[in-house]
């Protein structure tokens, strides 16, 4: 069973080593003549004003929250979807409730706003 | 042990071919990309390296692999450093479990007859899954890339890149549901060999919505337009690249060109029948397993691969981009409850049928 994984390991090994070579290649093969202002960041030509470890907006800590709660009801749902024909109907009615009650906590988030976004 | 090695000298031959098809690909993507676009605007497009421009991609990256590799001061030099292994080696790993045809039966000098598997591994029973998982951490390249260069375009960038992909990655997940609720089997091999026959059998006709979803899902985990908020010129410069030159800045560009390739593959395999024929492919009258029958899907895949890629192209030069709060609305009101819908009356169906 497990030798099936083996092509999958040797192919993430592979995969990342070319990411690496190109990686170390690109730090070597190209000129290195750093001065001060090439170093300093991108703020379209201003002298950058501060650091970017500012805050920023809540609703992205909001989305990957949500997407949590949401993402782990996709992974349920999936042996279920599997096994689909072979489990029948009452697997199904189960199925249905569970999205349900999660689409009661989907609309409680829809009214109080927490999927909008200004 | 000789079993063992074989398999090891199998799979590696493999990867190094299926690498150097995905770079070549995305040479291939960058050179359609230009020349569709020259066309739709109606310019030239590359000319001048080689014949029709034709060598224009690979002296880009030469010229990219020459040009300076600068660190911005304030960046973290570990994580800016990495960022762009992560993108591109996810980028490459996903290929691991996409057959490209029906296996290919071989007969040994020995007269065995050796079975062998279009792809590095594609009779892999979590196929779909480990695609998911993979997209999922592709993520980390993006954020890590927009955080670590310590710039505000960069920042912004990486966040929206990755909001909006988990956004996303729901919609696209659940509507994968209602495709494997007909096919019953993660395996990609399972669900192409499920579709075969005439046209009618592609899942795109039992699975309407779910292919919409799908589709608009997969265009924005891929990060093209309508949907490439994380990189919008006009507003974020360049978003999570813009802290990145030579060749850096490329594997991001190679990342996004060969997660094009994948997200295309995937509609193809999900919906449009993977590597089959229109019609029965016993028509053609060639044996199964036999190796002209390999090449022949291999050759319509290719066509639909194209097909899907110039249409994603196409859609490039012809819709504007999404404002950030069009698109969170979307992808969290539209196509998440549309998406959970589809799963409830493919249920129905199925079970009236």
């Amino acid at each position: 069973m497990l030798e099936a994984y083996f092509p999958l390991i040797i192919m993430v090994v592979f995969g990342f080593a070319v990411a690496f070579i190109f990686m170390l290649l690109s730090q070597w093969l190209g000129a290195r003549r750093g001065t001060k202002e090439k170093q300093t960041v991108y703020e379209s030509g201003m002298v950058p004003y501060g650091n970017a470890r500012e805050r920023f907006s809540v609703k992205f800590y909001l989305v990957a929250v949500s997407f949590i709660v949401f993402d782990i009801e996709v992974v349920f749902l999936y042996p279920w979807a599997i096994q689909f024909k072979e489990l029948g109907i009452v697997p199904f009615i189960a199925v249905l409730i569970f999205i349900a009650i999660l689409f009661i906590g989907y609309f409680y988030e829809y009214k109080k706003g927490g999927l909008k976004w200004d | 042990m000789n079993d063992l090695l074989l398999t090891i000298i199998e799979v590696l031959i493999k990867g190094m071919v299926l690498v150097t098809f995905i770079l070549l690909g995305a040479a291939v993507q960058v050179y359609l990309e230009r020349k569709i676009s020259a066309f739709i605007q109606g310019r030239i497009g590359p000319n001048r390296a080689g014949p029709f421009g034709l060598l224009q991609p690979f002296a880009d990256v030469i010229k990219l692999f020459m040009k300076e590799d600068i660190f911005p001061k304030l960046a973290f030099k570990r994580f800016h450093q990495f960022a762009p292994v992560i993108s591109m080696g996810i980028a490459i790993v996903v290929y691991a479990v996409i057959p490209f045809a029906d296996p290919v039966k071989i007969t040994m000098a020995d007269g065995t007859v050796k079975e062998i598997v279009m792809g590095v591994a594609p009779n892999l029973n979590i196929g779909i899954l480990f695609i998911l998982a993979m997209t999922s951490v592709g993520v980390y390249g993006l954020t890590l890339a927009g955080w670590s260069s310590n710039s505000k375009y960069s920042l912004l960038g990486g966040l929206r890149s990755a909001a909006q992909m988990i956004s996303y990655e729901l919609s696209m997940g659940l509507a994968i549901i209602g495709v494997l609720m007909i096919c019953g089997s993660f395996s990609l091999s399972d669900i192409v060999t499920h579709q075969k026959g005439w046209f009618w059998h592609w899942n795109i006709f039992a699975q309407p919505l779910a292919f919409i979803i799908f589709m608009v899902s997969s265009f924005a985990e891929m990060n093209r337009t309508p949907f490439d908020l994380p990189e919008a010129e006009p507003e974020l410069v360049g978003g999570y690249n813009t802290e990145y030159s030579g060749m850096k800045f490329g594997m991001f560009f190679l990342a996004e060109y060969s997660n094009m390739a994948t997200g295309s593959i995937l509609l193809i395999l999900l919906f449009f029948g993977g590597w089959h024929l229109p019609f029965p492919q016993e028509w053609l009258g060639l044996q199964t397993g036999s190796i002209a029958l390999g090449i022949v899907q291999l050759a319509v895949f290719l066509f639909k691969l194209l097909a899907v890629i110039f249409f994603i192209i196409w859609v490039r030069w012809t819709v504007p981009r999404f404002r950030y709060d069009q698109l969170m609305h979307m992808g969290w009101r539209m196509l998440l409850p549309l998406a959970l819908l589809n799963i409830a009356v493919t249920g129905i169906i199925l079970f009236i049928i």
